[in-house]
């Protein structure tokens, strides 16, 4: 039998507290931490007020809404006819896909010598497990580099639109930086580590397992933003500035177009290339998938990265 | 295998290389460097050229180990090799021509991003013109697209930026309806390659089967490049997008960036559809009416601008309309008749906006057509080449724009039901380019009247200006002279499509 417990013993244990807390009674946090309620924020009237107004003048200065019969008439027929070209557009779509041939029938036509090939000799052929890899990084390497250089001229485009002089990215405020916020750099502290090694993970076994340069640079990607957002940019740039950028940028770039060339040069001209398929299964294998997954992550993670710190302040 | 064979892989994949250098170099060493790679490509499409003449054949390249339809390919044959030439020559052209508005329209920190983008452009220019597979096409259609958009936008005010979005949103639109057309057509075939496609489209024809899809297919991909290249209904964004942009830009914009994508629609009539299916479906009455309409409403709105660079562009929409026009006819002379003009309007529109530029210039850098009076005669140059340009538009001989006219009418007296639209339509657009055009040149060749303050001053332009000018004029009075040349070239081009 269980001896009976004084109150005085119960109150100290932390199952008392917890109830405590639970019902409302006492809150451990009240007088034991500094806390300071949230500015609300605030607009006199006249502010608002007076932008409403500009905001109606700027509009009727420039299509005169009140006297504009016609503008009105062709709002109402544009809004109309936009919803009947849908409807339409979208009623063809439906009536045409209900004719295609049913899906997963083993006579379609997708069903042919090439998927067939892909299937049965993929592994063979390019040393891979996951014959997606296989597919796109050899087989179809030439739209896989288009893809690639997709990605690369989208954040070239990007620095057009939003890239800052370096002069002005020192003066900058101070209040683009992330808040001291402990909770997410707590999380951030556990999560950053694991994600880069699960990105890094994703792109080496990307010929492997599913995955692969793309998906496992993406991953990365998301860490640097992680890391960014909980700790601050001068954190990052101690580690990922503007220069290591665009060495990384670069030179996976130039190295997978070279790979690239080479690769068409030697497979049209009917010579052997030099890189080896080794064992399918091992990590260094499959030729030279495995390093355009390597290149690949790192033009990925570099973009997503990147898109990120133009956003935030218009440069790394 | 010759080692010609290589150049047109090579030719793509160094322009892509260059567009990664130059992100690493500055503005003026990312300029010589695409200076280089359009030499360079331009030599590589000349022995492409030389070589298909010679050896009377196509011949395909596989990129990479695997054979297609497995692997990737690409295919050069005369009409691909004239093509790239061509391209590199009115990019060269269009470079020169407007680099001194390039130094003071671009920040110093944003010129190699500029040139990303060119070389960018002519990589995937190069391979829409060189591919035989639907999927390559798309993902370089994707490039070309972007590469546009950084063109238009690379001076920042808030006209390039409305006219980059609504590019952008009409493009995407554009590219969209392209890759559901691909996707249909893959699951009625299996294939992407566009040899085996062709196979299995005249296999379903012949049998009958999945009518209503393949009719989709041939529409949907025949609208979403309409659609990018500004075909008449889907002209909205135009006007702004090379009105607005610097000159090099709109140059490029409205004599490669369009054309690459009607060379493509070729490329899907003659490779995918095959040229009888096409000419035998519905669609191409789609795209004679609204060519016709292009043709006369983009000449009307021309007439009623009062900006040179926004009634240039409005032309623009007009010469889109004569080549699909020139589809609609559904006859070999049709096609051919279009190719040309593909030729000839790159080479004349590009020459009018260069043109324009050095008027402006002479007129304080005013676009209003008020302020143009006697700017021909401040600027001699830009005169000569503007007249020149303007009488190539309208159709005078011994310029490009009469020979395609006169292809066009050629084509269309042949055509059993659409002769007389077609040949009344002829007329009436060149009677519309006569008006706007002539009133322009008129207008820069008579006295400014004493309200006019802006730019009285006489304009000297600098050697690049008259050496592009110069080459324009000679590339204008080659086509428009020697064009049976052209013509032997093109028809021979179409026929190794088949």
């Amino acid at each position: 039998m269980s001896k009976l417990r004084s109150q005085k013993d119960y109150e100290k244990t932390s199952a008392f507290r917890f109830w405590q807390w639970l019902s409302g009674e006492k809150d451990p946090y009240i007088g034991n931490m500094e806390m300071k309620e949230q500015e609300v924020f605030q607009e006199s009237p006249i502010v608002v007020k007076e932008r409403e107004i500009d905001h109606i003048k700027l509009h009727n200065k420039i299509y005169d809404i009140d006297h504009n019969k016609e503008l009105k008439l062709f709002r109402i027929f544009y809004r109309i006819s936009a919803v009947l070209l849908c409807g339409v557009i979208m009623a063809a779509l439906i009536i045409c896909v209900s004719y295609l041939p049913e899906t997963g029938n083993p006579n379609n036509p997708t069903v042919n010598e090439v998927a067939e090939r892909y299937v049965e000799k993929g592994t063979a052929e390019t040393g891979v497990i996951n014959t997606v890899t296989g597919m796109i990084l050899n087989y179809r390497g030439f739209d896989t580099f288009g893809e690639t250089c997709v990605l690369f001229i989208a954040s070239s485009c990007v620095m057009i639109l939003l890239m800052v002089s370096e002069e002005k990215l020192k003066t900058l405020p101070k209040n683009l930086e992330p808040k001291d916020d402990k909770i997410l750099q707590y999380v951030a502290r556990i999560i950053v580590p694991v994600l880069m090694i699960f990105g890094f993970y994703v792109i080496v076994n990307g010929h492997l397992s599913p995955g692969g340069g793309f998906s496992g640079g993406a991953i990365i990607g998301s860490g640097l933003i992680l890391y960014s957002s909980a700790f601050g940019g001068e954190k990052i740039r101690k580690f990922f500035n503007e220069n290591v950028y665009k060495c990384i940028k670069i030179t996976a770039l130039i190295f997978y177009g070279c790979v690239m060339t080479y690769y068409f040069y030697t497979g049209a001209n009917g010579l052997t290339n030099i890189f080896p398929l080794g064992t399918p299964g091992n990590i260094v294998s499959a030729g030279m998938i495995f390093y355009i997954n390597l290149f690949v992550g790192l033009e990925v993670a570099c973009t997503v990265y990147s898109f990120y710190a133009l956003f935030k302040r218009g440069g790394l | 295998m010759d080692f010609v064979c290589n150049f047109p892989a090579f030719s793509i994949v160094l322009s892509m290389m260059g567009a990664i250098v130059s992100s690493a170099l500055k503005g003026k060493w990312a300029k010589h460097l695409n200076m280089v790679i359009l030499f360079i490509v331009m030599l590589m499409s000349l022995c492409v050229l030389g070589y298909t003449l010679q050896t009377g054949e196509f011949f395909v390249y596989t990129m990479g180990k695997f054979p297609a339809p497995w692997g990737n390919e690409i295919r050069a044959g005369v009409l691909e090799g004239l093509m790239a030439t061509f391209f590199c020559i009115i990019m060269i052209l269009s470079l020169l021509g407007g680099r001194k508005h390039f130094y003071q329209d671009v920040e110093e920190d944003r010129r190699n991003l500029y040139f990303i983008m060119t070389d960018l452009l002519l990589g995937s220019l190069l391979a829409m013109v060189y591919t035989n597979d639907l999927f390559t096409a798309y993902v370089f259609v994707e490039i070309n697209t972007i590469a546009a958009c950084g063109l238009i936008m690379i001076i920042r005010n808030g006209r390039t930026i409305e006219a980059a979005i609504r590019y952008m949103i009409m493009s995407l639109l554009g590219s969209g309806l392209f890759l559901i057309g691909i996707c249909i057509l893959y699951d009625l075939t299996g294939h992407l390659l566009m040899s085996s496609l062709k196979e299995s489209v005249a296999n379903l024809v012949s049998q009958g089967e999945y009518v209503i899809p393949l009719t989709m297919t041939i529409a949907l991909m025949s609208v979403g490049l309409a659609i990018k290249s500004a075909l008449f209904p889907f002209h909205a964004w135009l006007p702004d997008a090379y009105g607005y942009s610097t000159i090099s830009s709109a140059a490029m914009l409205s004599s490669l960036v369009s054309k690459g994508y009607i060379f493509l629609v070729i490329k899907i009539m003659y490779r995918v559809i095959g040229f009888d299916v096409f000419a035998n479906s519905k669609i191409i009455n789609i795209l004679f009416v609204f060519g016709i309409l292009g043709m006369i409403i983009g000449s009307v709105s021309a007439i009623k601008e009062n900006d040179i660079m926004r009634m240039i562009a409005f032309s623009s929409v007009a010469q889109i309309g004569y080549i699909y026009m020139g589809f609609g006819l559904g006859s070999q002379a049709g096609m051919i008749a279009s190719v040309f003009h593909i030729f000839s309007h790159a080479a004349t529109k590009a020459l009018l906006f260069v043109a324009a530029m050095g008027l402006r210039d002479a007129s304080g850098g005013s676009k209003a057509f008020i302020d143009l009076t006697g700017a021909g005669r401040r600027h001699l140059w830009a005169g000569i080449g503007f007249t020149v340009g303007g009488l190539s538009m309208v159709g005078i001989p011994t310029f490009s724009g009469f020979v395609s006219k006169l292809l066009f009418s050629q084509a269309a007296i042949f055509s059993n039901h659409k002769m007389l639209i077609a040949l009344i339509a002829l007329a009436v657009s060149t009677i519309l380019n006569a008006i706007y055009f002539m009133k322009t040149i008129i207008r820069i060749y008579s006295a400014p009247g004493e309200e006019i303050a802006a730019g009285t001053q006489k304009c000297k332009s600098d050697i690049r200006y008259i050496l592009t000018i110069v080459s324009f004029l000679l590339l204008n009075v080659l086509l428009g002279m020697s064009s049976t040349v052209f013509y032997f070239l093109i028809e021979k081009g179409l026929i190794m499509f088949d």
